[in-house]
């Protein structure tokens, strides 16, 4: 099951990939997300490792994933060594009149769960689904209030 | 019998033969059901198998019975632990599946997790899948076995007593004064963490164990059993024996894991089985209580 949704935030593509690419903010704006810990390797960026869940129904589901793709500002995409199978993958892009397009991506499954595992697979989605809007919306949120808040402060600097 | 026969659970008839020319029917039948008792083999347990069947765990839980497990941070990351649970539901106990669920999910199929088993329910054909979830038949050597191995060990001493209490004491826990887990703990110096849950005596209405007609009828000499429970249950009406299961009502079913108890931490190095049954029983009654208070109907939740 692929689900992919976007947002555009008003913040450059630096400032967002920033609030993405760091393990200790995860908790903060991932909807759902109940555990992101470092486990091993480095703690950010190509290599690293985390142990992940996310709530989907009665289960935290989830397990070790590794980043295997680190584009600074671009991309940041994970896939799954342990537990259920997943992709994931942030997309931060330039987009028009000064907004950033963030798409976060979710690939999920597991393999040889057969008839069972397709039909948990779309009973789950919608609840997967749900959580990547609602990380997307907290994201911007997260991002454009920690903005206004930079900019706020850099006035009252050049006050004094 | 060949050690493969004994292992898969697989009844031999020289088994049966040998035991008729040496014994009445009750014994041929005792002695023939106990060489169907599978010997705990650890290596049964299947990671891959419970991996791609989590789905259908998953829809069970999920859909079915609106599964909530809580606390299952309190269970130690890794490391041998004991688990001891309030077991409920008749034979079809929602709350193992429930558990073993957010269990497998939460750790990863790649920890090492046994439950215990009463001896007949992996004698039955039928349930033969329950080894590859690493389910082993309930006993002292079983449980030392598999804590040896570093296991996680999931174990409830009501067993068949506690699982077929009347639907109307469904919020207690009904130990039946069963205190070999607290011995086990202590032998093994292993972590013991309560994990409570309730809603599972809701998925039917259990109406007695059925404990007299069970021993006027040499249950327990004969299979262990000192139940023979009597409920109303689908799709059958009256229920008696609960051996062929019934279809559950979709009761929700909440389990809460509760803080590791370090027995000889909290109550010396030689504690005393009574006092620790009596502490871990009252905790487990109290959390029960409280996830019960949180219920506003049966079934519903």
């Amino acid at each position: 099951m692929r689900i992919a949704e976007h947002v555009d935030v008003s913040a450059s593509p630096a400032i967002v990939f920033e609030q993405v690419s760091d393990p200790s903010r995860v908790l903060d704006f991932f909807a759902g997300v109940t555990r992101w810990e470092c486990v091993g390797g480095p703690r950010a960026g190509l290599g690293a490792r985390y142990r992940m869940l996310m709530r989907v129904g009665s289960a935290e589901v989830g397990g070790l994933i590794e980043v295997v793709e680190f584009d600074a500002g671009r991309d940041l995409a994970w896939n799954s060594v342990t537990g259920i199978d997943q992709r994931g993958r942030w997309r931060v892009r330039r987009g028009e009149q000064g907004l950033t397009r963030v798409e976060l991506r979710l690939q999920f499954g597991v393999a040889g769960g057969g008839i069972w595992g397709w039909l948990s697979e779309h009973l789950a989605a919608p609840i997967v689904r749900g959580n990547v809007k609602r990380t997307l919306a907290q994201l911007k949120r997260a991002v454009e209030h920690e903005q206004v808040r930079a900019e706020a402060s850099r006035r009252r600097a050049a006050r004094t | 019998m060949t050690a493969t026969a004994t292992r898969n659970g697989h009844g031999n008839p020289d088994i049966a033969r040998e035991a008729l020319q040496s014994g009445g029917v009750f014994g041929a039948i005792r002695r023939f059901v106990g060489g169907r008792v599978p010997v705990a083999d650890l290596d049964e347990r299947d990671p891959d198998y419970i991996r791609e069947t989590l789905p259908r765990l998953w829809l069970l839980s999920s859909l079915w019975f609106r599964g909530e497990v809580r606390g299952l941070g309190n269970v130690p990351e890794d490391g041998p632990v004991l688990l001891v649970g309030n077991h409920s539901g008749g034979n079809l106990t929602p709350d193992t599946t429930v558990f073993t669920l957010a269990f497998s999910t939460y750790f990863g199929v790649e920890r090492a997790f046994h439950q215990l088993a009463h001896n007949l329910v992996l004698s039955h054909p039928a349930l033969s899948f329950l080894r590859k979830y690493g389910t082993v038949a309930a006993s002292m050597e079983n449980a030392k076995r598999a804590l040896d191995s570093g296991a996680a060990v999931l174990v409830y001493p009501g067993g068949d007593y506690e699982v077929h209490r009347p639907s109307w004491q469904r919020n207690r826990v009904d130990f039946g004064g069963r205190k070999g887990f607290i011995r086990l703990a202590i032998e093994q110096d292993v972590p013991l963490v309560p994990v409570v849950a309730v809603g599972g005596q809701e998925t039917a209405l259990f109406l007695s164990r059925g404990e007299h007609l069970a021993g006027a009828l040499g249950l327990d000499k004969l299979f262990r059993l000192k139940v023979l429970p009597l409920s109303l249950a689908l799709p059958w009406g009256l229920n008696v024996g609960d051996l062929l299961g019934h279809i559950p009502l979709p009761a929700k079913i909440t389990v809460e894991a509760l803080p590791p108890i370090h027995l000889r931490e909290e109550f010396g190095p030689e504690p005393d089985v009574d006092e620790v049954y009596e502490h871990v029983v009252r905790l487990m009654q109290e959390t029960l209580e409280a996830l019960a208070a949180e219920r506003r109907f049966p079934v519903i939740g």
